[in-house]
């Protein structure tokens, strides 16, 4: 890593910290959540803009993080933390299944496998309606919620709880990009039979990127639920698997700073279409409409091609 | 009712699923095997068939008979035209890149499903079916005095789901005829054939494409008009038409006409046999994982060669 690429991720970090005492109370809760939900667009970005596998299916990841938190909690009386290393665990688990079945196909049967995978485990959601209580979801009460004598429900302290897990996931990937491993990666995306011919183990490689990747997409349905205090299917539904696939497109896929730049970006969008008009989705659906027309690299990618060459 | 009887009903039910899916899949079959684009918007198509349907039934309101004969024209043509439309707008800029045109259509999915939102509104929408008889049907019962014809209560179909069944029959045989005997059926083979020596031959591949896209979409129309008096108009419905055909043209193998025919009638059938014993949702769930895993170890397909 370059000192003016740890200057850039520090800086980034900073402003988000800075951020929590300049903007109002309304804005430090929106920006709560849209730190977490970058998280999820980060690990997606591993996925699909570094590696260049096209999934569309990582709501799964992110429910199993989700509901591989809640659930125990809910149920089986798990603390906070037991639960929190449940999710990641039973995340890396279903990612490695999914990985393993679904390399072993490419381009779009890729992304129909992964999309059927995540309809799968969305239906299967809604079938266990007994425990995850289906589309309506259940509410993780407050006093589950306290960590060592924390209450996380409080926005302060949730505010950089969210600060905290980005910033860990942030750092980890934009470390991971400058490792050996992270430059096979984009080997691959670049172009799979060359890194083969090389001695690449491109499958490998490839499994390792899935799994990473849906473990940090379920650590991020974790943080959601534990940070808001709620857990429902709606978020295994096709929407939130579209969702990452736009935030990262939005902000450029295989930048670091892409996934937070186009979840804030894409979070303030629907918020303010929402004043406008109830069908927000429709926002949603112009702008992947255009983005792929008009600027297929998306904001950072546009910044990075046109006027900073070394954006990581 | 006994489990035969029950089971009839069963088939009947899923007969009428199966014509419909098979219309569904087959406008997507065509799309992918010529322009290898998967249109993730296919099922707004069929949502859009039925609201237009909706729309003109009820502006002509003389004559259920009427109005439906006019949606079963108008509808198809209404949806081809928008789809030959995003295809010129959307599609063929982005040079029908198959990663690109994923996410394309995903955004025109909602453009269609919110704009439809916002003009339909959320409520579901009946249509009014042309004719509707109640038809009893019988049964052979076997008991200790020989056969008995008994009319079991409860087992029974309307004319009008029959009509269904026998029209994408014909809708689907007119296809293959226009498909296999006349010179634009034999310009899109050539087109699915080799693209750039369909190029070569002077075939105007781009309208080609255009004119294949707005047949998809319109044929997923169709089935929505067919459908929309038994199913009711909704803006959300296109989301199990999209799900089922994608099941059809995977297991039929990708871009395989018949094969995807006889994937829609074997799914449909199913479907509707499997809801009416089982959980839907449980019958849904084998289906999208048994998709999987259809892709993963026999990409081909049922029916499809092997690359």
């Amino acid at each position: 890593m370059t000192v003016r690429e740890g200057l850039l991720h520090f800086v980034l970090l900073g402003i988000l910290v800075l951020l929590f005492f300049v903007v109002s109370d309304y804005h430090d809760g929106n920006w709560a959540r849209i730190m977490v939900l970058a998280v999820y667009a980060v690990g997606y970005n591993l996925l699909f803009g570094y590696t260049g596998l096209l999934s569309l299916g990582h709501a799964l990841f992110f429910a199993t993080g989700m509901y591989g938190l809640a659930l125990p909690i809910q149920h089986l009386g798990f603390a906070p933390v037991p639960a929190f290393l449940s999710a990641l665990v039973c995340a890396a688990v279903v990612s490695s299944a999914v990985g393993f079945l679904a390399l072993r196909t490419s381009g779009v049967a890729f992304m129909i496998v992964t999309l059927m995978f995540a309809q799968a485990g969305f239906l299967l959601s809604l079938y266990a309606g007994r425990y995850t209580r289906g589309d309506e979801g259940f509410v993780i009460p407050q006093s589950a919620r306290i960590i060592a004598g924390i209450d996380f429900s409080d926005p302060t302290i949730r505010y950089f709880a969210a600060f905290f897990v980005f910033a860990a996931a942030y750092l980890l990937i934009a470390w991971l990009i400058r490792t050996p491993f992270g430059k096979c990666l984009v080997a691959i995306r670049e172009n799979e039979d060359r890194a083969r011919m090389l001695g690449y183990d491109v499958h490998f490689h490839k499994l390792v990127a899935v799994i990473l990747s849906g473990t940090v997409s379920g650590a991020a349905g974790a943080a959601y639920a534990f940070l808001f205090g709620y857990a429902g299917a709606t978020f295994a539904s096709v929407q939130y698997s579209i969702l990452p696939l736009l935030w990262v497109l939005l902000g450029g896929a295989g930048t670091t700073i892409g996934p937070l730049i186009g979840t804030a970006f894409a979070f303030y969008l629907i918020d303010f279409s929402s004043d406008l008009t109830t069908a927000h989705l429709l926002v949603v659906g112009l702008a992947i409409v255009l983005l792929t027309l008009f600027a297929p690299l998306g904001l950072a990618g546009e910044v990075r091609k046109r006027i900073v060459g070394w954006l990581p | 009712m006994d489990f035969g009887p029950h089971l009839f009903l069963a088939i009947l039910e899923g007969a009428v699923t199966a014509a419909v899916i098979s219309l569904t899949a087959v406008g997507l079959s065509l799309v992918f095997g010529i322009m290898r684009v998967v249109n993730v918007a296919h099922g707004e198509f069929f949502m859009l068939g039925a609201v237009v349907a909706w729309w003109i039934a009820t502006s002509i309101g003389i004559h259920p008979a009427l109005g439906f004969t006019a949606a079963l024209i108008i509808a198809p043509i209404a949806v081809g035209a928008i789809a030959a439309l995003s295809d010129r707008l959307v599609l063929s800029r982005l040079e029908y890149d198959p990663e690109r045109t994923i996410v394309a259509t995903i955004g025109l999915l909602y453009v269609f499903q919110q704009a439809t939102l916002m003009t339909f509104g959320p409520d579901a929408r009946p249509v009014e079916p042309p004719f509707n008889h109640r038809l009893a049907i019988p049964w052979i019962e076997i008991s200790e005095s020989g056969l008995n014809l008994t009319w079991p209560w409860g087992l029974a179909t309307t004319s009008y789901k029959l009509f269904v069944i026998g029209a994408a029959c014909i809708i689907v045989a007119a296809l293959w005829v226009f498909l296999q005997r006349t010179r634009f059926g034999l310009i899109m083979r050539a087109t699915q054939l080799d693209r750039e020596m369909a190029t070569a031959f002077g075939i105007p591949v781009r309208r080609v494409y255009s004119v294949v896209f707005a047949l998809g979409a319109a044929l997923a129309a169709l089935g929505a008009v067919l459908i929309v008096p038994v199913q009711q108009a909704h803006y959300l419905m296109g989301g199990d038409p999209l799900l089922l055909s994608f099941i059809a043209v995977i297991i039929g193998g990708l871009g395989s006409l018949p094969g995807t025919i006889l994937a829609g009638v074997i799914i449909g059938m199913s479907d509707g046999i499997i809801s009416v014993f089982f959980s839907p949702t449980l019958a849904k769930i084998l289906a999208t994982l048994l998709v999987a895993l259809v892709l993963i170890f026999r990409p081909q397909g049922l029916l499809g060669r092997a690359p």
